[in-house]
């Protein structure tokens, strides 16, 4: 190990000097003289001590050996040039036998910088943010080359990303734009689904924070800053951090993420239909749909809101002030009718589904086995979910039916529920009864252990 | 109507005849007529052992009507046990009773030890009575370790796999045993099969030929009368087995069904939910109370006690202990030639305490380790 780190050193020694002596900007200063290089000698050994205890705290994991990038921006010990090799360790693509020649070019197997960072072999150094995505393309929109690693990947990511706002903007000369390193990080790049990437979809809200959260980055752009903080109090964050539902919405489940555009008004309901099938095909058949399209009202989001989605309540519906449906209708409206009816469905069945519940948990508190009926009133609150939904088709007569048959299910378990409580009322009365035949029985047996004890002597006194 | 008393009379006479020419039932007379028990103020403790048996009475005849119903497989155990509750007419109550009567039946047993053990009743001639009386609770406690089991329900099971790695853990035989109670390596369906065999037939098997030579010492020897008051070599007082005694020892059965009775109505004994091998064990699992002390100190005796694995010594010594308690009649030699033995009162009173204060902090301190 030790005689490994000397050797690396003695192949960076220029390097150290040429990052002593100014680093980037100071290229040409590297030969002014002897007494100057006597410093850097004794600075470089200096360097070399640090950076021998340095590697055993950050590098842990296995590098290729000979790699001159690698070894090189280690040794240099200048926090410019390091970052690259330090986060490499854990970037996918070294895991994939990637290396830094295959994105920079140059040639990774000299040990001396010129020939290294040589132009004629392809170096490319540090690429312009404008260059990125072709970069990245390069392997990432090539079939052939993909499918050698991962033959179900997507190939069109860069193709998406120029149909974005960020791509479209990158193209127009706009360089605050995000790219694939911004969401994707650079140089400690890992699998998506990775827990610690940045595009795991529990983190996917915080590195979309980074810009849309950020208002003196945006200043100029026109853009809410706030989305983050309502998405954050939405039930879909919750669904997504508290209950580790990884298929609850993120930022790019709405917004796509290679081809990130918000959703248009007559596309809101394409987006949350993605998961809310049912009821937005519901809502595409009520009269709700035209409505709203002729005064230019997105479905969904009109009554729900955007980023700070609600967890949804019965009191959304109906005709008091916390329901939605009092916004446009009148209260001599037809459809102010409809609310108050379909509300009212609602809350008969739930209110038998609660009446029910009640019963089930005394008597199951109480001893009694109604695990049976407990399941058989999960039909209920299904068909409770189920009208629910139904309620995007606007039509009382169809939550009606649904309710109905709920409640009838409900009841069903309810009837359970006062059965099993009167059976433990007969249990009692039992109890009651054997305890005071079996107390008869015990004084009778006292009064006779009594008479016998008086009439017949006891066998008296024995030695034993 | 007076012909007809005659003749009944004429026909009870008949069957005696028959059955004393055959069973000699004028002897067996002769003998409950003649046989007596000692009166004392430590009379009452005598009854312990008669209730204990009235209460495997009741084990094994509802454990009989359990069994018409209760299927013994992983996939049928537990839905089998919700039939019985739900469904059979008054599955409730016998699975109830069976499950408190296997509680009760332990604790009176554990008194009837204790009061056999401080009166020093274990003395020579009764030595055989006291180590097939310890074998009686051993195979009790594995009654109710294997019957536990059988509901596969989520605490049974969890109960079950860590009683079953302490046997694991013993040296020499553990491995090998575990591997046999389990049927493998894991508590499977294989190991319900293996606590049901066990529960069903092997135990009630040699319950039947140990509690047959506990009852025929007993009957043969007649219960001991205290050290105390046999050294004072005045005559003692006594009662007639049959009916004085046998009509005391009724009310003790009695009792034990009204208390029974009342548990049962009250405090039904519950299902929980069926086991799931693949969830995490339930935060707080403990075993049945009766184990709760031994439970309760394998998590306070440190990991690694020198170079011994500590549970490994907690069982170990417990096993000892249990070797110990079988053998006391040999090893009390001053009991048997009839003195006083203060070091054997205090172990008593010292393991009763450690019994006591051990089960308490199982449930009020479970943590430990």
């Amino acid at each position: 190990m030790a005689e490994a780190g000397s050797s690396r050193s003695d192949h960076c020694s220029g390097w150290r000097a040429w990052a002593l002596q100014g680093g980037v900007k100071a290229r040409g200063a590297i030969d002014s003289g002897a007494p100057r290089r006597w410093h850097a000698v004794l600075a470089m050994l200096m360097v070399s001590l640090l950076v021998r205890v340095e590697e055993s705290k950050v590098w842990s994991q296995d590098l290729p050996k000979g790699n001159s990038c690698i070894e090189c921006h280690r040794a240099i010990g200048d926090s410019r040039v390091t970052p690259p090799a330090e986060k490499f360790p854990q970037d996918i693509h070294l895991a994939k036998g990637i290396l830094c020649q295959d994105c920079h070019g140059g040639d990774a197997a000299t040990s001396e910088r010129e020939g290294a960072m040589d132009p004629a072999k392809g170096f490319v150094g540090k690429p312009k943010r404008q260059a990125i995505p072709q970069l990245c393309g390069k392997c990432h929109s090539s079939a052939d080359y993909m499918k050698k690693f991962n033959p179900t990947m997507r190939i069109d990511q860069v193709q998406q990303y120029f149909t974005s706002v960020h791509g479209r903007r990158l193209l127009a000369g706009d360089p605050k734009v995000a790219t694939c390193i911004s969401c994707h990080d650079v140089h400690r790049i890992r699998a998506v689904r990775d827990q610690q990437a940045w595009t795991y979809p529990a983190k996917v809200v915080d590195t979309c924070a980074r810009c849309h959260a950020d208002r003196q980055y945006l200043r100029g752009y026109k853009i809410a800053t706030d989305v983050v903080d309502q998405y954050k109090a939405s039930i879909h964050y919750e669904t997504l951090t508290k209950k580790g539902d990884l298929s609850a919405p993120t930022c790019n489940v709405c917004h796509g993420n290679h081809g990130a555009t918000p959703p248009n008004v007559d596309s809101v309901a394409n987006v949350c239909g993605t998961c809310h099938s049912l009821t937005a095909e519901m809502f595409a058949k009520s009269p709700h749909q035209e409505a709203f399209a002729s005064i230019g009202l997105a479905p969904c989001v009109t009554c729900h809101g955007n980023h700070d989605v609600m967890k949804t309540t019965d009191t959304m519906v109906g005709t008091d002030s916390k329901a939605v449906c009092v916004n446009c209708h009148d209260s001599d409206s037809e459809g102010y009718k409809k609310a108050a009816q379909i509300r009212a469905s609602l809350d008969r069945l739930r209110e038998e589904v609660q009446r029910a519940t009640a019963i089930l948990d005394r008597a199951e508190h109480a001893g009694m086995e109604v695990s049976q009926a407990k399941f058989e009133l999960t039909g209920a609150t299904d068909v409770l979910l189920k009208a629910r939904a139904a309620v995007h088709q606007f039509d009382p007569t169809v939550v009606k039916t649904l309710t109905e048959e709920g409640i009838l299910v409900a009841s069903q378990a309810n009837a359970k529920g006062v059965k099993a409580l009167e059976d433990l009322r007969f249990r009692h009365r039992g109890l009651w009864i054997s305890v005071v035949v079996i107390l008869v029985a015990i004084s009778g047996l006292v009064l006779k252990i009594k008479e016998i004890d008086r009439r017949g002597p006891r066998r008296g006194i024995k030695k034993l | 109507m007076a012909q007809s008393r005659r003749a009944r009379a004429h026909r009870v006479q008949v069957l005696k005849n028959w059955l004393d020419q055959r069973i000699d039932l004028a002897g067996m007379r002769q003998f409950v007529e003649h046989k007596v028990v000692p009166v004392h103020r430590h009379t009452v403790w005598y009854y312990f052992g008669g209730m204990t048996l009235f209460l495997f009475i009741v084990q094994v005849l509802t454990g009989i009507l359990l069994l018409l119903y209760y299927q013994p497989s992983a996939e049928q155990a537990f839905e089998s046990v919700q039939f019985i509750m739900t469904q059979v007419e008054f599955g409730w109550l016998i699975r109830s009773i069976h499950g408190w009567s296997a509680n009760l039946l332990i604790a009176t047993m554990m008194i009837h030890l204790f009061s056999v053990y401080f009166t020093r009743a274990y003395r020579k001639p009764r030595e055989l009575t006291w180590i097939s009386g310890v074998l009686l609770l051993g195979i009790m406690l594995l009654f109710g370790f294997s019957g536990y089991l059988l509901p596969w329900n989520e605490l049974s099971y969890f109960a079950t796999k860590v009683g079953t790695d302490l046997v694991a853990q013993l040296p020499v035989i553990g491995p090998t045993v575990g591997r046999i109670l389990r049927g493998g390596d894991e508590v499977t369906g294989a190991t319900l099969s293996r606590f049901y065999g066990i529960h069903v037939a092997l135990l009630p098997l040699l319950t039947t030929g140990i509690l047959g030579v506990h009852v025929f010492l007993v009957q043969k020897q007649g219960m001991s009368a205290p050290l105390d008051i046999e050294r004072g070599g005045r005559p003692v007082r006594t009662m007639p087995f049959f009916p004085n005694f046998l009509l005391r020892d009724l009310v003790g059965w009695l009792s034990a069904l009204a208390v029974l009775a009342a548990l049962a109505a009250y405090s039904p004994w519950d299902l929980g939910s069926k086991a799931d091998p693949f969830a995490a064990a339930p935060a707080g699992i403990q075993p049945e109370w009766y184990f709760v002390f031994m439970f309760q100190t394998l998590k306070y005796i440190p990991a690694k006690i020198v170079w011994i694995d500590g549970e490994i010594l907690g069982v170990v010594v417990f096993s000892l202990v249990g070797l110990w308690l079988w053998l006391v009649p040999f090893l009390d030699h001053k009991a048997a030639r009839g003195e006083d033995s203060p070091l054997f009162f205090w172990i008593g009173v010292s393991a009763l305490a450690y019994i006591l204060i051990f089960s308490i902090l199982g449930y009020v301190a479970p943590g430990g380790k």
